[in-house]
């Protein structure tokens, strides 16, 4: 054990300046960093993220809930890296407590994101002194393309048309996430069906679709951005779907973050925000297939 | 039955009657999407390979597999005996089962049997067994070179692969799981 910790020394000194390098970033650009509680007293409510207990409270899923309580009270460019924690999600790309970089941007759609991402992804990639990795240009222009256009095209049907939940899942894992692998340079799957909107608006001109963005790189998912929902009642509406989807599923049913959903109600200005999986954007800078290799202890 | 967090590599379950041993696992979770369980199975009786994605609430089923200690007795037509070192039973192996690794049983020889629904279908022997060379070509004399090597008959015609130092009579060490040439046994 001590000696595989020795030998994550260079692993663990790059992953250092990365997470420098991205404060700087943000700092340059007029973000904020802020701290949000790890220990919430309402996790958000996801079809399929499983909070952890904390005692009377539970251990954050995302910060997302509490940065934009701050969206709401005026800060206009805030953004965070820390951990967040899922339970039961432990594999060679997850880990049950992982660091995200979350922000957002008052005024901004999803769209505008895209590049500020790419840009972020080639400034922090400048410590490797490579922009390719594992035939990978982190660099190259991203290709862009909608669900429904990676679905008719990979796995031959249209999942806007008409969802099936499973059937989603199964051939965006067997069939189209394969086939994005193969792209030279990163790849944005864009506009999701509106079952899977999360939190994102829906996009004003084709109500069947959020306006919700992935990005991959070698066909591994590294981020997720939404321009925000900022209706009160319809995320009301959301959470309550959501609480009912988890119930029939036998899964733990969190109550209304009604603290969000109170300061969402008195006013949330037009904003866009992205997540972004640190451990992953470091697995590729350092070109390992294990998340376990990325960070100092693995097992908690 | 198995459930999804019983699942990782080297697992053994069942499908459709068939014991499947996992080669490749991974816990993958689509943005938003359900946990999924990725994994590349081999069948243990016929070799092949096999993709299958499980959902977190799906059962998997639990082969009937038991590994016992036997020990082989000897060779009855196409078929050979092994006795149970626990129930001294003996037990029939056919020669299918056993394949290229019956030149290489060794009577007395401490093997383990894979009985599936309690029949037996797979044997494992030691790693290394000994076989003294029956035929091959005289050595050469200061011929050390294990970069060159000739055709070698064991006792029972199998063919191996030698280097040229090896003569007729010496015994050497064979790597069952290869099927080939391990090292010389020095003379007794």
């Amino acid at each position: 054990m001590t000696t595989e910790l020795k030998q994550k020394k260079a692993a663990l000194e790059l992953r250092a300046r990365v997470m420098g390098m991205t404060r700087d970033f943000f700092g340059s650009r007029g973000y904020l960093e802020v701290e949000t509680p790890l220990r919430v007293r309402v996790p958000a409510l996801e079809d399929h993220i499983d909070a952890e207990p904390s005692g009377d409270h539970w251990l954050r899923t995302s910060p997302e809930l509490h940065m934009k309580r701050m969206l709401c009270a005026g800060y206009e460019r805030i953004f965070q890296i820390g951990p967040c924690f899922r339970r039961g999600e432990r594999g060679e790309r997850h880990l049950p407590e992982y660091t995200m970089l979350e922000w957002y941007r008052v005024g901004a759609d999803s769209a505008d994101l895209i590049p500020e991402t790419l840009e972020l992804l080639t400034s922090v990639a400048e410590v490797t002194g490579k922009t390719v990795f594992d035939g990978v240009d982190i660099s190259a222009t991203p290709r862009v393309l909608t669900v429904r256009e990676a679905f008719q095209e990979w796995a031959g049907w249209d999942p806007v048309a008409s969802f099936d939940a499973d059937r989603f899942d199964l051939d965006l894992v067997e069939k189209v996430e394969p086939r994005i692998g193969m792209e030279s340079g990163p790849v944005i799957l864009k506009e999701f069906p509106v079952a899977r909107a999360a939190l994102a608006r829906l996009r004003p001109e084709d109500l069947r679709v959020a306006d919700r963005w992935e990005l991959y790189l070698g066909g591994v998912e590294l981020a997720n951005a939404y321009t925000e929902l900022t209706d009160s009642t319809e995320q009301r509406e959301r959470f309550l779907r959501c609480a009912e989807g988890r119930m029939t599923r036998g899964q733990e049913v969190y109550p209304l973050d009604e603290a969000f959903l109170d300061a969402l109600h008195r006013g949330m200005p037009a904003c866009a925000g992205i997540a972004l999986g640190m451990d992953r954007l470091l697995m590729r800078l350092l070109g390992t297939s294990d998340i376990r290799d990325v960070v100092a202890f693995a097992d908690g | 039955m198995y459930t999804t967090s019983d699942l990782r590599k080297g697992l053994k379950i069942e499908i459709e009657g068939q014991p499947f041993v996992i080669t490749e696992f991974q816990f993958v979770k689509p943005g938003k999407g359900q946990a999924l369980y990725r994994c590349k199975l081999k069948n243990i009786l016929t070799g092949s390979t096999l993709d299958r994605t499980y959902r977190s609430t799906e059962k998997i089923g639990k082969p009937d597999l038991m590994q016992k200690d036997m020990t082989y007795s000897y060779p009855d037509g196409d078929h050979f005996v092994f006795m149970d070192d626990a129930t001294f039973e003996q037990v029939t192996v056919d020669v299918d089962v056993i394949g290229d690794l019956k030149y290489f049983l060794i009577e007395e020889m401490p093997c383990q049997v894979l009985f599936f629904n309690d029949i037996p279908i797979d044997v494992e022997l030691p790693v290394f067994v000994e076989k003294e060379i029956m035929e091959t070509e005289p050595g050469v004399r200061g011929d050390t070179a294990t970069n060159v090597n000739k055709p070698a008959k064991i006792d029972n015609g199998y063919e191996i692969q030698v280097p040229l130092f090896i003569n007729q009579g010496d015994l050497v060490r064979i790597d069952t799981r290869t099927g080939e040439y391990a090292d010389r046994v020095n003379k007794r």
